[in-house]
């Protein structure tokens, strides 16, 4: 168990808690929920991360990222 | 009184008896190309969430067609959805408008206005760009799925508009969420529509108080098992068969990731600058102003007022004088604003219909956490280079309350609105690149100076980024040349009326006398701190009239490059224009509307007598 801005790019990750329940309801529409796994696909020096799932990418801030609780998948 | 709870028919003038038709669709779907087609009136085409405030609408054969803000979903996070949920809430019929590209994003809100119970009709737009990435949508699964007819369509190229017009007559309830059944069973006793009663499920507080009920807390729990449906449909109906990686990809990805990102960005302002100040600002400008307006026009009017009036007289000097209502008026307004805003919206349409800018919003979100905002914050700065007052209307979409009172300020100080930039180019071009760089360096140091300083002071805690970044594509010329229009005649209807009352009070100022008085009293400021000739005053003046009027003055005074850089930094950092301060207390409030108007005062004179200290 780790947070978001620790995975590496490239890495592939189950999101395990996503905290605020506003930042969940938007996250669920993005199609982005807990148990659901994303692929970081890019990672800013000290700024957001970006995931994707399919076609759709996010990007989320780095203090977000940090209260993001992630499982490594592979 | 919420405002959900009017009458939309009284809301937006509708008359009672018009069937509803409602555009629905995430940002950036092309819902505004759809409205367009159906209505033929031209509105407004957005690529970056947020930018479709206004609501539009037009008749569509016996009925209304009505287009609404693009949204992810119908609650009420922010100003747009809830501008949305209003409409939809009362929508006979909605028209859904899904990005073939990103049908598992935006089929959520398709499933949750079916939830709702309004009969819809989808339309799968964007089939072209899908089976370029390889993407294959089983069409007729899909439509049997969600209960509702979806019609394939490229709206760009007019592709299956015809089919959804037919279609629309069609429109159907769709599949609900089975388990919903229930729960609406529960509450709908007390007489409220289906889609009202979701929207209380789902725990939206508006709603539920006009119908003097507490809203449920199944939100999460609703959310979560229309995520699902969504993702077994889309499972059922998508085929994804692209085996190598887009251009459009690659590009994306070096459009986020700094090593690139950042000379992307460069290399984007740079041709901002060649494009509007260097080929506009001169070369366009030198025809429409000083060939045209200043040379044919200007000899024309002066010639034909003077025949009926003395040239002394007040009358001459009103109409025609140096700052007459036909005479300065209309030669900025046409010689040197048109083409200049013209320039500006045609760059800004490019970077807005590529998808550009989310992109742009991720590579800048670090530098802005400092300045105790997020990445979204560049939206209202970018705007703000094109209008500031509009800029300052969109902080709304900012997530706090700390993070509007440091966009509005970051805008009132420092940014240059388009018009304004224009002239600063203008002045600035012909005096090299070096006084361009310097020039931006001040600004740029003001702006993370107050930023940072906003930052520590204020109390709370601002939100953090979490934005959709949409596929590059190439800009469609049909939508760039239209919003450049649409914004470009909004501006000038804007700035016309203002123009005039300012080239009257001026001129007023300027035959009772009041100008040179002024001009004696700010003198020791403008002299003798500031190393300027007496008459930049009057350019401090015009200023807030409006912006970029100021700059504009200084055209015509002989000024040292060095004079120049220094009136163009303290016109810039100079008060907002009236318009601007307007908005701003109308947003902000009296109080913070004073501080920012009298801060910035401080802030233009003060910086400027340094800098003027600095370059001698």
């Amino acid at each position: 168990m780790t947070t978001l801005d620790q995975v590496k790019r490239g890495q592939k990750v189950e999101i395990y808690s996503i905290p605020d329940e506003l930042i969940r309801a938007q996250a669920i529409r993005f199609g982005v929920a807990e148990g659901v796994i994303v692929t970081c696909s890019e990672k800013l020096p000290a700024g957001p991360v970006v995931i994707s799932k399919g076609h759709q990418e996010l990007a989320i801030g780095r203090g977000l990222a940090k209260k993001i609780t992630v499982k490594v998948a592979s | 009184m919420q405002r959900h709870c009017h009458d939309l028919t009284a809301t937006i003038e509708i008359p009672a008896n018009k069937k509803k038709l409602v555009l629905v669709g995430n940002p950036n779907v092309g819902k505004s190309v759809f409205f367009n087609e159906l209505t033929g009136l031209y509105v407004d085409v957005s690529n970056f969430p947020g930018t479709t405030v206004e609501i539009h609408k037009a008749p569509y054969g016996e009925d209304i067609l009505i287009d609404t803000p693009g949204v992810y979903g119908v609650s009420s996070f922010n100003d747009e959805e809830r501008v949305a949920r209003d409409i939809i809430l009362h929508a006979d019929v909605v028209i859904n408008i899904v990005d073939a590209l990103h049908i598992e994003r935006d089929l959520f809100l398709t499933q949750q206005v079916i939830d709702m119970g309004i009969p819809a009709v989808v339309a799968l737009n964007m089939m072209d760009e899908a089976k370029d990435s390889g993407i294959i949508i089983d069409v007729e699964k899909l439509s049997k799925l969600l209960g509702v007819p979806v019609i394939p369509t490229v709206a760009v190229a007019r592709e299956g508009i015809a089919e959804l017009k037919t279609a629309i007559g069609k429109a159907s309830c769709g599949n609900a969420d089975p388990m919903l059944e229930d729960e609406f069973k529960r509450i709908s006793a007390d007489g409220i529509s289906r889609a009202d009663a979701l929207l209380v499920l789902e725990g939206d507080e508006e709603v539920a108080l006009c119908h003097d009920t507490a809203p449920q807390p199944l939100r999460e729990e609703i959310y979560l098992r229309r995520r699902l449906r969504v993702n077994e449909i889309v499972e059922q109906v998508c085929k994804d068969v692209s085996a190598k990686k887009k251009l459009n990809k690659t590009l994306g990805q070096w459009a986020v990731r700094p090593f690139t990102g950042i000379p992307i960005l460069f290399a984007a302002l740079y041709a901002m600058y060649w494009f509007v100040g260097v080929f506009i600002a001169q070369t366009v400008v030198e025809i429409t102003e000083e060939l045209i307006m200043d040379g044919m026009y200007r000899e024309f009017i002066t010639s034909f007022i003077f025949r009926f009036t003395a040239e002394e007289s007040f009358l001459g000097e009103l109409l025609a004088g140096e700052f007459g209502v036909l005479t300065m008026a209309p030669i900025y307004l046409f010689g040197l604003l048109l083409p200049l805003v013209i320039g500006f919206y045609l760059a800004l349409s490019v970077m807005e219909d590529s998808g550009y800018l989310p992109r742009l919003a991720t590579l800048v979100d670090r530098m802005l956490t400092s300045l105790g905002l997020n990445g979204r914050a560049i939206i209202p700065i970018i705007l703000g280079f094109g209008c500031v007052t509009m800029a300052v209307i969109t902080t709304r979409l900012l997530g706090s309350k700390r993070e509007r009172f440091i966009a509005t300020v970051l805008l009132g100080v420092t940014v240059p609105c388009s018009a304004q930039i224009g002239v600063i180019m203008g002045l600035i071009a012909p005096l090299g690149f070096n006084y361009f760089v310097i020039y931006f360096l001040t600004i740029f140091i003001i702006f993370v100076a107050i930023g940072t300083f906003l930052n520590k002071v204020l109390q709370g805690e601002s939100t953090h980024l979490l934005i959709d970044l949409p596929p590059l594509r190439l800009p469609r010329f049909r939508n760039v040349v239209a919003k450049t229009y649409t914004k470009s005649q909004a501006f000038m209807k804007e700035a016309a009326p203002l123009f005039v009352l300012a080239a009257v009070v001026i001129t007023l100022l300027q035959v009772s006398g009041a100008l040179s008085w002024l001009q004696d009293v700010i003198s020791p400021l403008t002299v003798g701190w500031l190393w300027l000739p007496r008459e930049a005053t009057v350019s401090f003046i015009m200023g807030i009239m409006r912006r970029d009027f100021g700059a504009a003055g200084l055209y015509n005074m002989s000024l040292t490059p060095a004079q120049t850089l220094v009136g163009l930094v303290v016109i810039t950092l100079f008060v907002p224009c009236i318009a601007t301060i307007m908005v701003m207390v109308k947003e902000r409030g009296w109080k913070e509307g004073s501080y920012i108007w009298f801060g910035s005062l401080v802030i233009a004179f003060f910086v400027g007598g340094i800098l003027a200290r600095i370059i001698s």
